[in-house]
């Protein structure tokens, strides 16, 4: 789950022809994306392999006099691919490979914990033939678990370089650039090693006797975590919690400093409707670019907050243990525990979700997951469920000890997870399409304390992509409702003949709201969402967050900012519902509220996720059915949640 | 009982065991992937814990750890250690 884009390509923009290129290869988990950052100083760009869409990560390292491209690979145990993600790897290596250059060299990184089992897979690197080297991993880990390695007789045994390397450590990492200038000297195996799995393993002994190889012991601190952590009782009652406390932080941590960016886009509207004296543009900066476009990027500390606690629980090693005690119930929907680490990505964004579904090796559990995987609440729905529990509840209310923002931000996380896991177990039952049932085998990794690199790197990329999104499609989409909410004009005489009070600049623009393009379109389909007590304003939200969800919070904010350009916030409180049976009535009544936090709950309204859907799948056809089922579950759950809080409240 | 044979998905938390094989019937890819995990015949296997729901469960195995279901666990056979 490293490295969450929302934008799935992003091509590099550095000219890496005619260098030499060494691929990272090794097992998941072996510090190779932490070797990697290191070696290219983070530096990395991210692109894909033509025809399918594995984040290919590659940078430049700065050698001795020469730039050199790392290509770091999907982190893999076996060359006997069974899945997208292990096919790229072998094709990499493969000498005419499909979709990439054959590198010039291989860094196989091994953990020297794990000596055993990653000597298979080296096996298996060494027999492509391609010039090697290894860079062991974890030495100090090893010693301080009471295992030892003679790196110098490892050498020996295997016939290739073997540099100790710990990426924290400059030295060393100097060290590793030192061998990689070398590369055309690199020593070759006389004999590559065996094939077949019995004599691998013969093989596999016989350089770690070679090596005086002590194997280490178990992880003191890791057993003693895991004693309560994956106890049965208490660590399925300490996961309850930690899922719970990471909604409530979102809530109460990132509240003032929304407060603050709040501020500053209101003084910034005050000082621009003082500055500005065109009409028209202070309309255009106050409405679109401030109401609007500022109205989503004041979610930015929520972003980031729950991008750090994502990264911290990864960087830790609890999601493996969530994964490990989730199992069971993913099973029960068909799926398995790697497809719980996928829905896990989605919570950050569907796109990272959907992309980790190329570690599955089943074709079947694959289209199921990324059926299911746009029902997670993603980071997207964030803004506007905040927005909508905002107008729902109070700051400081609370149930008992707990805040009720929180809670309901919980319960609609909740209901994302419960509604994912139930399209999942429907899709694997309808679709029967290629059923190999291939092994689940997750590896549970020692705990570690999160580095503080990774987590900066996981923020940094995630706040980019919001900031990327908010800056592209957000604001496109918000300048066109603009020009849609602003236009036609109207003029004095024409106002006046329809009764409209010139006079007062509240009714004026009232009323070019009300007889908008914007407005023609809302109304337009008006008969679709009417039964769910959406006016026309709300549709013209819902219609523009086909785009990208967090564009309805950018279109309330500007309808807002034009009823009111004093006090938006207030004028979204106190909107009222313009004709019909319930004509003065408070808009976003709670009825109104629980029917649009149930439509953002299971409607596709993501561009970005359509495309990635129709990528990976190859067709139209799975993206058509994904809309067109969460529309319709979206349209049922909004209506029945808008009847059942109507009748209550 | 020391030496007795049995698949892995018998053995109860704190047993060691060796594998012994992996079971015939198993798919080649299958049975391959998990030679590839150090699941090999000689290789020493302890079990670590169990899920709240009684599966997956986390075995010891070449200094590490690893959770594999009872649908792969009931292939590989072992001869209990201790």
């Amino acid at each position: 789950m490293s490295g969450q884009h929302c934008e799935p390509s992003g091509r590099s923009t550095t000219d890496t022809r005619g260098l030499d290129r060494f691929a990272l290869v090794g097992n998941p988990n072996s510090g190779k994306s932490t070797l990697f950052n290191s070696l290219s100083g983070l530096r990395a760009k991210t692109g894909n392999y033509p025809g399918v869409t594995v984040a290919k990560y590659e940078g430049r390292a700065r050698l001795a006099d020469d730039f050199v491209v790392l290509e770091d690979l999907p982190g893999t145990y076996s060359l006997d691919a069974i899945s997208p993600d292990e096919h790229v790897v072998v094709d990499v290596l493969e000498a005419n490979g499909e979709i990439s250059a054959t590198p010039d060299g291989v860094i196989v990184v091994v953990d020297a914990t794990t000596l055993r089992r990653s000597l298979t897979l080296l096996a298996q690197v060494l027999q492509r033939g391609l010039p090697t080297c290894v860079a062991l991993t974890f030495t100090d880990d090893l010693q301080r678990r009471g295992g030892r390695i003679d790196i110098h007789a490892l050498t020996n045994a295997l016939g290739v370089s073997v540099v100790a390397v710990t990426p924290g450590d400059r030295g060393q990492v100097t060290n590793l650039k030192q061998t990689l200038a070398r590369w055309r000297d690199w020593p070759a195996p006389v004999i590559a090693p065996p094939t077949d799995a019995a004599e691998t393993a013969a093989w596999a002994s016989s350089v770690l006797a070679a090596a005086n190889y002590v194997e280490p012991d178990s992880d003191a601190r890791t057993s003693r975590i895991d004693a309560v952590l994956l106890h049965p009782v208490w660590g399925t009652a300490v996961f309850f919690a930690v899922m719970f406390a990471f909604f409530q932080t979102i809530f109460v941590v990132a509240a003032p400093i929304q407060g603050w960016i709040e501020g500053i886009f209101a003084w910034l509207g005050e000082a621009a409707a003082q500055l500005i004296s065109i009409d028209w543009l202070a309309s255009f900066v106050g409405e679109a670019l401030i109401g609007g476009v500022g109205g989503v990027l004041v979610f930015l500390p929520q972003i980031a907050l729950l991008f750090i606690l994502i990264a911290l629980l990864e960087g830790s090693g609890y999601l493996a243990r969530a994964a490990f005690l989730m199992d069971r119930v993913m099973a029960k929907a068909g799926l398995e525990g790697r497809a719980f680490v996928a829905l896990l990505s989605s919570v950050a964004c569907a796109i990272p979700g959907i992309m980790a579904t190329r570690s599955l090796p089943s074709a079947r559990d694959r289209l199921a997951t990324m059926m299911a995987a746009p029902l997670v609440t993603c980071s997207a729905r964030l803004p506007v469920y905040i927005l909508l529990i905002g107008l729902l509840v109070g700051p400081d209310e609370r149930y008992g000890p707990v805040n009720l923002r929180g809670l309901i931000l919980f319960a609609m996380y909740v209901i994302g997870a419960v509604a994912a896991m139930s399209a999942a177990a429907v899709a694997s039952k309808i679709s029967r399409a290629g059923g190999r049932l291939l092994p689940f085998y997750m590896e549970i990794p020692p705990y570690q304390v999160p580095r503080a690199r990774s987590v900066v790197a996981a923020v940094w990329s995630a706040v980019g992509a919001f900031v990327k999104k908010v800056s592209s499609i957000i604001l496109t989409t918000t300048i066109i409702l603009w020009l849609l909410l602003n236009f036609p004009q109207h003029t004095d005489a024409e106002m006046q003949a329809h009764g409209v009070d010139t006079s007062s600049e509240v009714a004026v623009s009232s009323y070019a709201l009300d007889n908008s393009f914007a407005a023609s379109i809302g109304k337009a389909v008006e008969p679709v969402f009417e039964p769910l007590g959406f006016d026309w304003r709300i549709n013209i939200g819902l219609v523009s967050s086909l785009a990208a969800r967090e564009v309805f919070v950018a279109t309330l904010g500007q309808v807002a900012a034009a009823e009111n350009p004093e006090e938006p916030a207030l004028a979204l409180s106190q909107m009222k519902v313009l004709d019909g049976p319930n004509e003065g009535e408070p808009l976003f009544s709670p009825a109104t509220i629980a029917a649009l936090l149930m439509f953002f709950a299971f409607a596709l309204q993501c561009m970005s996720t359509v495309g990635v859907l129709r990528r990976e799948t190859g067709s139209w056809r799975w993206p058509a059915i994904a809309f067109g089922y969460m529309f319709a579950l979206a349209w049922v759950a909004a209506f029945i949640a808008n009847r059942v809080v109507g009748a209550f409240g | 009982m020391l030496g007795t044979k049995s698949g892995l998905v018998e053995l109860s938390v704190g047993d060691c065991a060796i594998v012994t094989e992996l079971d015939p019937t198993l798919h080649p890819l299958v049975a391959r992937r998990l030679a590839d995990l150090g699941f090999a015949p000689g290789t020493q296997i302890e079990v670590l814990r169990r899920a709240p729901l009684g599966d997956p469960v986390i075995y010891r195995i070449c200094g590490y750890e690893i959770a594999l279901r009872s649908a792969q666990t009931k292939f590989i056979n072992v001869e209990l250690k201790s």
